[in-house]
């Protein structure tokens, strides 16, 4: 299961910047359990962005939002509210965010950091990777995981070694993960997100805290240890 | 004068490279800062170039400053974290180096050791901000330094890369983050580097046009298929596979690229891999 903790809300309100008009999809997977993308908080969100003025075009709570085949075909009834938007607010892991993000044409905000995975990394995933960073910077980058898409993890843009849209290390097979993200946020007339990426990446967050160090199988082992 | 002195007093500025030895053996790099001397106005040392394990970028450009030949301190971000980074930035200024130039670096399975675990906790525009940071008194975590460090900072862009605009994007973030010159990666085509610096102008800040001498029409053909961001025109191929003197062929072109694109930039950083002793001929060449 992948964990997941809601952004400071004003962080994502600040992702919201310029956008009147949101749709929200929620996860009834991982995301239910750490009551990140559940209904209820999702309904919960739609109120607070409607209370700071945001239209909210409409919702989805789906199963997993880790398997875009799904995704695509539950968001389906919803393109015209879809349409409507200026863009997509996901409430769950980096891995359903990357999905939804390849699935529409919009931008694509992550609600929530990825910070542990306490078991498989996503249910359903497909090409999406997250790097549970902790700090999730999908926002940025229309949806496309530097971290786990470049092979330097670079967060800064290219670097020299991108020929063809490719990477030069596996060339044959590996495309660039910064020129995905450039053709996607250039598609989307935002490149200006480049250029807002925080330069220094904080990995003191990727330590994932003790009190979710601390699974229930963990428990079991302190209590047979005493025994 | 200083490299930024030079830059800024508007000389078409001259700078070269040196890789440090595969070993302790320093005959070599020291016959060739010899030739370079006085008739280059710096010289840079690559670190570890193409990932492979050599002798420290540092130590070279110190053994540059005992013969008088500026030096500029090449650094990558693939071996060293954000603390190893700053304290040899540190030490670079000790030692009185000045100009750094921030790369991020050849990622470590194109080298020597691909097993390595490679680092990049910083990238080239992360370890342009932290110099500055280190400039303002400061270091990454906030903390005071006691003294603070002068630098003049440099990066690298790629002119030919296809598209260019990812390349633009950055360099402006690199000229942001800190940067004071660039040197680009090879071009062997004045008219895309004209039509590059068209855009890279409006950054304001001098770069110096990178030549990477020719031997062979097959290390040009190498180099189409293998390294990012070069392309040598079918044209120069050509030239180069019918000459007969390889060697004067090479020399010839640099030279001429040198004179085509110098109207457009304010220097010119030559990339002879292999072939120091020859930049003095180039240069020669080219009346500079």
């Amino acid at each position: 299961m992948i964990i997941s903790e809601l952004k400071p809300f004003p962080e994502i309100l600040g992702y919201l910047d310029g956008d009147k008009k949101v749709f929200i999809v929620g996860c009834k997977g991982c995301a239910q359990v750490c009551q990140t993308g559940d209904e209820p908080q999702v309904l919960e969100m739609k109120q607070k962005l409607e209370e700071e003025g945001k239209t909210i075009t409409g919702y989805c709570v789906i199963d997993f939002l880790c398997d875009k085949a799904l995704v695509k075909t539950r968001l389906f009834p919803h393109e015209d509210e879809i349409d409507a938007a200026d863009s997509l607010l996901v409430m769950t892991c980096g891995i359903g965010v990357q999905a939804t993000a390849a699935v529409v044409n919009k931008l694509v905000h992550p609600a929530a950091n990825t910070i542990n995975v306490g078991g498989a990394s996503g249910e359903w995933r497909g090409s999406e990777r997250c790097r549970e960073c902790g700090d999730c910077v999908l926002d940025l980058t229309g949806g496309i995981c530097p971290l786990t898409a470049c092979t330097k993890w670079l967060i800064n843009g290219p670097c020299g070694g991108t020929k063809n849209g490719k990477c030069e290390v596996e060339p044959d097979v590996r495309d660039c993960g910064w020129h995905l993200i450039y053709e996607r946020l250039k598609k989307l007339g935002r490149l200006d997100k480049m250029q807002t990426m925080p330069i220094v990446k904080n990995y003191a967050k990727m330590q994932p805290p003790k009190h979710l160090r601390s699974t229930i199988m963990w428990a079991l082992e302190q209590q047979e240890t005493k025994v | 004068m200083s490299l930024r002195e030079k830059l800024k007093s508007g000389k078409f500025v001259v700078t070269a490279e040196i890789g440090p030895a595969k070993g302790v053996d320093i005959h070599e790099f020291n016959e060739n800062a010899e030739l370079l001397k006085g008739r280059i106005d710096a010289v840079n040392c690559t670190d570890q170039q193409s990932a492979v394990m050599r002798l420290g970028s540092l130590v070279a450009c110190h053994l540059l400053k005992q013969k008088g030949i500026e030096p500029v301190f090449q650094m990558t971000c693939r071996d060293r974290n954000r603390i190893a980074l700053q304290s040899d930035l540190l030490s670079a200024y000790v030692m009185g180096v000045e100009n750094v130039l921030c790369l991020t670096g050849d990622y470590v399975t194109l080298g020597d050791h691909p097993d390595a675990k490679p680092v990049f906790d910083l990238d080239s525009v992360s370890l342009l901000y932290a110099a500055r940071q280190l400039e303002q008194g400061k270091d990454l975590a906030g903390k005071e330094l006691k003294g603070t460090p002068k630098f003049f900072l440099g990066a690298c862009v790629t002119p030919g890369a296809d598209p260019v605009e990812p390349q633009l994007i950055k360099m402006e973030r690199k000229v942001k983050a800190g940067a004071q010159f660039f040197q680009t990666q090879a071009i062997y085509e004045p008219k895309t580097f004209e039509a590059f610096m068209k855009e890279a102008k409006k950054f304001g800040v001098p770069v110096l046009v990178g030549i990477v001498v020719l031997r062979s029409a097959a290390m040009a053909k190498f180099m189409n298929k293998n390294v990012a961001g070069i392309h040598v025109p079918d044209e120069l191929i050509d030239e180069m596979d019918k000459a007969d003197n390889k060697l004067q062929k090479g020399i010839e072109i640099a030279a001429r690229l040198i004179n085509e694109m110098k109207s457009m930039c304010q220097g010119t950083h030559v990339m002879a891999i292999g072939l120091e002793s020859k930049v003095p001929a180039i240069l020669d060449a080219t009346k500079l």
